[in-house]
């Protein structure tokens, strides 16, 4: 019986074995945002240990409030920046730099196939498309982590989602997260890795990849992960170039790091693609997924298009191709934040700002504010929202706001229609 | 090692995530005491007002997958500056559950069937809970003589190393 990838990663980086199938594992990378780690890196500073394992494996973002939008959001940011300062912690990205903590952090070269990560942030989940292990954590587990370098996880067995079929025009990424997690429910995959794989996510961009396994949190799961291939290899080329002679050798480098053919999956959900159309949630958990159609008519109030799910320079060409040359109504917001400053400078090149611009969008700078309703687009009580982000949550975007979860193309469409509406690119 | 058992608040929902366990809102404050007053402030149970109910418990009970959504440690730290340092569920979120044990708190996963006959004997009148750590036993006594219930506590040694130590930064820092 051969083994999983996420086996021969645990297996790799194993520091200790403890009773019950728990395995401390030496981590590769670990990420650090301004809201979960302050408290941490506090606490250690008051218990004497104020240091860090490797600073070139330490990584750090001011992402989820920012620019600052008061004195508390203030101190986390600073508290942030003099960390990093005083730990030679090289790789921090402040504004003007910054994007959302998922995007910026593959952006820049950060993730391989093999690589064990973790973040205190749940969504820490999306760098499995790349064929790591990546989990989201909390403060303590990020404390020493930082401190020493390793984590604890307990052995987690892997359900393989094969995707077959084709995405038809106009569904999307996005939409075949929302209808796996529908079929898996909120806590599905709990403790386990999902294991995104089959010709549709073969034929999915690094930034679909992401997508997907940003999401796989969603239906409980430790990591998403999709096996490392020739788009992988074309993604990192620019950061890996010096270390292997040609492409396929790096290929074949990574490619230790895939599930084996006769791997032992605790089981296998199979899709076929070619049966999606467009869908959307409803009510409060991520597992509640319906048709666009099915929800058409919906009154919005605001529009938010970004995150680490979908705020990449294809979700933005989606929306533009809705949006181009038209305005959205006159009843709601709209508001679109690019998930890092290259995304956003690749948006301006493509004219795809001006599209947003000319719509009636607001463009803000990147950050994570919006999605959690910490800033930049928070809802009032009764207020809805077609969001690209990952969480529908009661309350998740404002108090009392209700958040409907739908791809760019279909976020595009409520935009131009006032109301959840199908996408024209969208054909049947 | 914490202290552990009280008066029950019972939560009958599954799916309660750390968004309603304590808003983003408030992850902007540097003391994890400054978190009390929010516990559960966007909780979605009919009937429930977390500034009235929430007053001198010492344990939750839930049912499935509590604690999922965001990583936030904020939650369990939410309520530990209330006093519950048990929370007692059919299932927990992964980064939840590990939360609660790096902290020394106790994330309790029972039997469905026990879960249910908590809620149904004793959820309408109320009742405490003691923690027999030697047995590994949870005790719950309904008030309004409505009886006992005791349940067996299955954890795995890291848990039970995490609950005696304290938490995980004194184990790691000691042991790697």
């Amino acid at each position: 019986m051969g083994s999983t990838a996420v086996q021969k990663i645990f297996d790799a980086h194993t520091r200790d074995k403890l009773e019950g199938g728990v395995r401390v594992l030496s981590l590769d990378a670990v990420f650090c945002h301004e809201i979960t780690t302050p408290i941490g890196v506090n606490d250690l500073a008051a218990r004497g240990l104020d240091r860090v394992f490797d600073p070139s494996r330490i990584k750090a973002v001011i992402d989820h409030v920012t620019p600052a939008k008061d004195s508390l959001t203030a101190e986390q940011g600073k508290t942030l920046r003099d960390w990093s300062r005083r730990q030679g912690i090289k790789d921090f990205f402040d504004i003007g730099r910054n994007g959302v903590c998922h995007a910026i952090f593959p952006e820049k070269g950060f993730v391989r196939p093999g690589y064990t990560i973790i973040m205190g942030d749940s969504h820490t989940c999306t760098h499995g498309a790349f064929g790591a292990f990546a989990a989201g954590v909390g403060t303590t587990d990020l404390e020493v982590g930082i401190l020493k370098g390793v984590c604890a996880f307990r052995e987690a067995g892997t359900i393989r989602v094969q995707v077959e079929g084709r995405l038809r025009p106009g569904v999307y990424a996005k939409d075949l997260i929302l209808a796996v997690i529908a079929k898996l429910g909120v806590d599905g995959a709990t403790d386990r890795v999902l294991e995104f794989g089959g010709p549709v996510v073969d034929a999915l961009s690094m930034e679909g990849r992401m997508t997907i396994c940003n999401m796989a949190v969603e239906a409980g799961a430790t990591s998403g992960m999709c096996a490392p291939d020739m788009s992988t290899v074309e993604y990192l080329w620019p950061f890996v170039k010096d270390e292997f002679k040609s492409k396929e050798a790096a290929l074949a480098e990574y490619s230790r790091w895939k599930s084996d053919p006769d791997a032992a999956y605790e089981k296998t959900l199979s899709i076929d693609a070619s049966g999606l159309e467009p869908v959307a949630t409803f009510g409060y958990k991520p597992d509640q997924v319906k048709p666009i159609r099915e929800l058409a008519g919906t009154k919005v109030d605001q529009v938010y298009i970004g995150s680490c799910t979908n705020g990449r320079i294809e979700d933005l060409r989606e929306a533009a191709a809705v949006l181009k040359g038209k305005k959205i109504a006159d009843s709601l917001r709209g508001i679109v934040s690019p998930a890092t400053p290259a995304i956003y400078e690749q948006a301006l090149k493509e004219g795809i700002i001006q599209i947003f611009m000319e719509a009636g969008f607001c463009v803000t700078n990147p950050t994570c504010g919006a999605c959690l309703g910490m800033s930049n687009g928070v809802l009032a009580s009764g207020e809805v929202c077609a969001s690209t982000t990952n969480r529908n949550f009661n309350g998740r975007m404002g108090k009392g706001g209700v958040v409907h979860l739908m791809s760019p193309a279909s976020a595009a469409a409520a935009a131009l229609a006032g109301s959840i509406a199908q996408s024209p690119l969208y054909k049947g | 090692m914490k202290t552990f058992g009280g008066k029950v608040l019972f939560l009958d929902r599954d799916d309660i995530n750390t968004d309603e366990i304590i808003p983003a809102k408030y992850l902007t404050v540097s003391s994890k005491k400054a978190l009390g007053p929010h516990l559960l402030e966007d909780l979605k149970l009919e009937g429930f007002e977390s500034s009235r109910d929430i007053a001198g418990a010492a344990a939750v009970v839930a049912r499935a997958n509590f604690g999922c959504g965001s990583s936030r440690e904020h939650a369990p730290w939410a309520l530990e500056a209330n006093g519950i340092n048990l929370v007692v569920a059919s299932g927990f979120a992964r980064i939840f559950r590990q939360n609660m044990f790096n902290g020394g708190l106790i994330a309790a996963q029972l039997p469905k069937e026990k879960i249910d006959e908590l809620f149904s004997r004793f959820a309408a009148a109320g009742a405490s809970v003691a923690l027999d750590w030697a047995r590994r036993e949870l005790v719950f006594t309904g008030n309004k003589g409505s009886g006992e219930l005791r349940a067996g506590l299955e954890l795995g040694a890291f848990d039970r190393e995490l609950v005696e130590s304290g938490g995980w930064v004194d184990y790691a820092n000691a042991k790697y």
